[in-house]
Formats: C-alpha cells, sequence, structure tokens
C-alpha cells in the first residue's frame, strides 16, 4: 500500500474531510469511500464518460483524477444536481424525453450536459454532438439525449437555471 | 501497483524540483496518461509522487517578447479559446479542436501531452511546426537550473524524451508565426473524437509569390517518435505551389517516414495516408486566400 494524505474539499456543497492512498483515483474514493455511487466506472480509462464530475465547474473524468488533487478543490457528482427545489432543469428534460434506457451512461451524460448548458446556454444542436463525443451510450442510438439537453436550452432561455 | 512512499503538491516550482531530484519520483500533470498506464500495469509509480497542479507558474498562455509562451500546464481547452492563439497559431488551435474529448481536453496538459512522447500526439505537430523550444528545469542542489531544447530534439523513442532525472518541462515557447505564415494540421483517426491518430501531418510555411518558404513539416505515427519532414519540407520550400511541388512532397514525404504495422493501421495504409493527407493540406495552403 502506498502511504496516505488526509485531503479536504467540497463535495455537492459540503465540506468533506478524508484520508486517501496518493495513488487512488477520484472515482474509487467518490465511489468506494464516500459511497456515493451514482457516478459510474465504465472503461477506466476516458473513453466513455461515465465516470464524468465538475471539478471547480470543469467537465473531467474523475476516473483519470488522483483523488490527492481533489485536496481545496470543489467537485459536483449526480448526487448533488437536484436542488431542495427539485431536479435539475437537465435531469428533467432527460425524464420528459425518454432519453434513459439501462441508465448506466446517464450520470456522466447529465453532468457533461450540465456542464456544456453552464459553459454556453445557447448551444446548438451541432455544438451538443460534438460536446458528447467524449460518452458512450449504447442503447439510445443519443438522439433523445441530445433532443434532452437542446430541451434544456429551450427551458433555459425562458429562464430557468442550467 | 507500486507503493509510492512520499508525495508532494508543492506550489512552487524550485519545491517541485527540489522533490523531483531527491529520490527516483512520478510527476503528476493532467493524470490523463499516468493513470490509464499505471492501471494497466504500462508503467509503473516511482517511490514519490510530486504533483506539479498546484504550480500557478508553470499556468498560462502569454506574449514572450516575440513569441508565445504556454505554461506546461496549459490545458488543451485553454489553447482552443486562446485569442492569440486563435488569430496567430491557428495549426496549434486546429490540432486542439480534435482532441480527444471535452473531459479529456479539460484535463490534459500540453506538458503531459509531450512528456508523454507518444509518436501520435496530438499537439506535438503543430508544436514542431511552430518551431517550438522546451523549457526544462531541475534542481542542482543549491538551485533552480534552467536549459532550453528544441522540441524536435525532445524525443527519444516512443514514450522516452531527452528529460533527465528530476527534470520537468516547465514550458513551450515559439516564436509568434508572421502575418504571412499559414499552416495545416490533419489527422486521421476512424472516427473524429477520442481516437488516436492513425496519421497525422502538419506543414506550415510563409507564404510568397505562390510559394512556401522557410517551411516545416512534421508526421505523427508514422515513426518511433513525431518526426519532423525535412526532405518533403525541401520538396516544397521556394517552389511554386501546384501539381508538379504537390508531386515531389508526397513522394519525399513516403520516403522519409518510417510506419510500422499495428493495430490501427498497416504501414502500406500509412504511407497511403501520409501522401493523401500531404497532397490535401497542400492543396489547402496553395487555395487559401485566393
Amino acid at each position: 500500500m502506498s502511504i496516505t494524505k488526509a485531503i479536504s474539499f467540497t463535495l455537492n456543497g459540503q465540506a468533506t474531510r478524508i484520508e486517501v492512498p496518493v495513488d487512488m483515483d477520484a472515482l474509487t474514493m467518490i465511489r468506494d469511500v464516500l459511497k456515493l455511487t451514482g457516478t459510474k466506472l465504465g472503461c477506466g480509462e476516458g473513453e466513455c464518460g461515465a465516470c464524468t464530475i465538475l471539478v471547480d465547474g470543469t467537465a473531467v473524468n474523475s476516473c483519470l483524477m488522483f483523488a490527492v488533487d481533489c485536496d481545496g478543490r470543489e467537485l459536483t457528482t449526480i448526487e448533488g444536481l437536484a436542488t431542495p427545489a427539485g431536479r435539475s432543469v437537465l435531469q428533467r428534460a432527460f425524464v420528459e424525453h425518454g432519453a434513459v434506457q439501462c441508465g448506466f451512461c446517464t450520470p456522466g451524460l447529465v453532468m457533461q450536459g450540465t456542464y456544456l448548458l453552464r459553459q454556453n446556454p445557447g448551444l446548438t444542436v451541432a455544438d451538443i454532438r460534438r460536446g458528447i463525443e467524449g460518452n458512450l451510450c449504447r442503447c439510445t442510438g443519443y438522439q433523445k439525449v441530445i433532443e434532452a439537453i437542446a430541451a434544456a436550452v429551450h427551458e433555459i432561455e425562458k429562464g430557468d437555471r442550467a | 501497483m507500486a507503493r509510492v512512499e512520499h508525495y508532494a503538491a508543492p506550489r512552487g516550482l524550485k519545491e517541485a524540483a527540489r522533490r523531483a531530484a531527491e529520490r527516483p519520483a512520478t510527476v503528476l500533470a493532467g493524470g490523463t496518461d499516468l493513470m490509464p498506464q499505471i492501471r494497466s500495469g504500462k508503467r509503473a509509480l516511482a517511490p514519490s509522487l510530486v504533483n506539479l497542479r498546484r504550480i500557478a507558474v508553470l499556468r498560462g498562455i502569454r506574449r514572450d517578447g516575440d513569441g508565445v509562451r504556454l505554461g506546461a500546464l496549459t490545458t488543451v481547452t485553454e489553447i482552443l479559446g486562446h485569442p492569440l492563439l486563435r488569430q496567430r497559431a491557428a495549426v496549434l488551435v486546429e490540432a486542439a479542436d480534435h482532441f480527444a474529448s471535452v473531459q479529456l481536453r479539460n484535463m490534459a496538459t500540453v506538458g503531459g501531452n509531450l512528456c508523454n512522447a507518444s509518436p501520435a500526439g496530438d499537439l506535438i505537430i503543430p508544436l514542431l511546426v511552430l518551431g517550438a523550444r522546451l523549457e526544462l528545469v531541475s534542481w542542482t542542489g543549491t538551485e533552480l537550473a534552467t536549459r532550453e531544447l528544441p522540441l524536435e530534439d525532445f524525443f527519444v523513442g516512443p514514450g522516452t524524451t531527452r528529460l533527465g532525472p528530476g527534470e520537468i518541462l516547465a514550458a513551450i515557447r515559439f516564436p509568434l508565426p508572421p502575418p504571412d505564415f499559414v499552416a495545416r494540421f490533419r489527422k486521421f483517426g476512424t472516427r473524429p473524437a477520442l481516437d488516436i491518430s492513425v496519421v497525422s501531418v502538419g506543414i506550415g510555411g510563409r507564404r510568397r509569390n505562390g510559394t512556401l518558404e522557410q517551411v516545416r513539416v512534421a508526421f505523427g505515427a508514422v515513426a518511433p517518435v513525431p518526426l519532423c519532414g525535412r526532405r518533403t519540407a525541401a520538396a516544397i520550400d521556394g517552389h511554386p505551389l501546384g501539381p508538379d511541388t504537390t508531386a515531389a512532397a508526397v513522394s519525399a514525404a513516403a520516403a522519409e517516414i518510417r510506419p510500422i504495422s499495428d493495430v490501427r493501421a498497416s504501414a502500406w495504409y500509412r504511407t497511403e495516408l501520409i501522401q493523401i493527407l500531404t497532397a490535401r493540406l497542400l492543396r489547402d495552403v496553395h487555395h487559401e486566400g485566393h
């Protein structure tokens, strides 16, 4: 075993302090140590996007991030998207458009979609297609996913927050 | 997985270099190559892990005299969105735009892409075309020493570079191309995103009266290291752009690459692709602005 290091960060708005082996990846920390299992392990190589989370507001593959590098940062996982007021606009859009089949890729796609909407609330369909290149879905054929994100763009134009 | 006995995430470059010199160290930048290499057993972590990601001086893109300086921790996303680069070094932005996926572009660093030393590294080809030089730092025992190295001399073989033990890539510099400079990058893969290049080509030079001068050519994934196409560049340099020059460049390219057959393509196919892409890039450069 490698040495461990105490780190602290904000996870879904909550101050978190834990000790992690310095060679652990952030996804393992999130799933196995912190027991937030919404974020999925797909390929473990950064190809599939199932492990996408936001770090300081930026979408990254958590399977490629060193857990120790979360020190001092702000992490958002799929568990942190809903507000007391309910599901986020994109979460609602995924449900309304049936953009989910087996659901394994969904947390990653919702996180990536959220990132894209926050970066550019006026996303075009072409932007959406390019923006989810790093997320694999083997069920939906992507069409409903794209429709859901496009619908969220529409809701945001009407005044909702991403 | 190897046992890591020391970990540091210093804020200063001097401290990082000192840590890296102290004992065998793995240096962490974006982690996107390092993590899968560790997981697959392709690479073992050294007893010391030095995380560079808190070092502010390794970040940022800025004018530096008559050139541009990219801190080694500059992410691919930062390159993609940078106004000066978009305007004056579009060939680098073009490569950044075809780099992996959004999530990986947000994490992966230019320094990591160079130090990983893949013959297919996407940012390497445009940086060769731009005539980049590297700023390497190391700890002498008492102070920080800096040396410069042309990027084209950096690579030794797949995954190996001329970085000395404990040496850290701090920055990449290249002269800001003059207004008459044109350059193009093209990679070929089976899908636009997240594909390791089967081959890639970059060509750049200064446009003068229907010719290109001071030409630089670079080829990816057709040799053990990213290759400077000197003979191809010579076949283009100063010759009128058009079918004859293209034919000469294409045959020079085929003669100087050293492709292998692997899981992504056969050597024969790579040679075909290099010739086609070289011809297309020259055509694009020729017709641009006409």
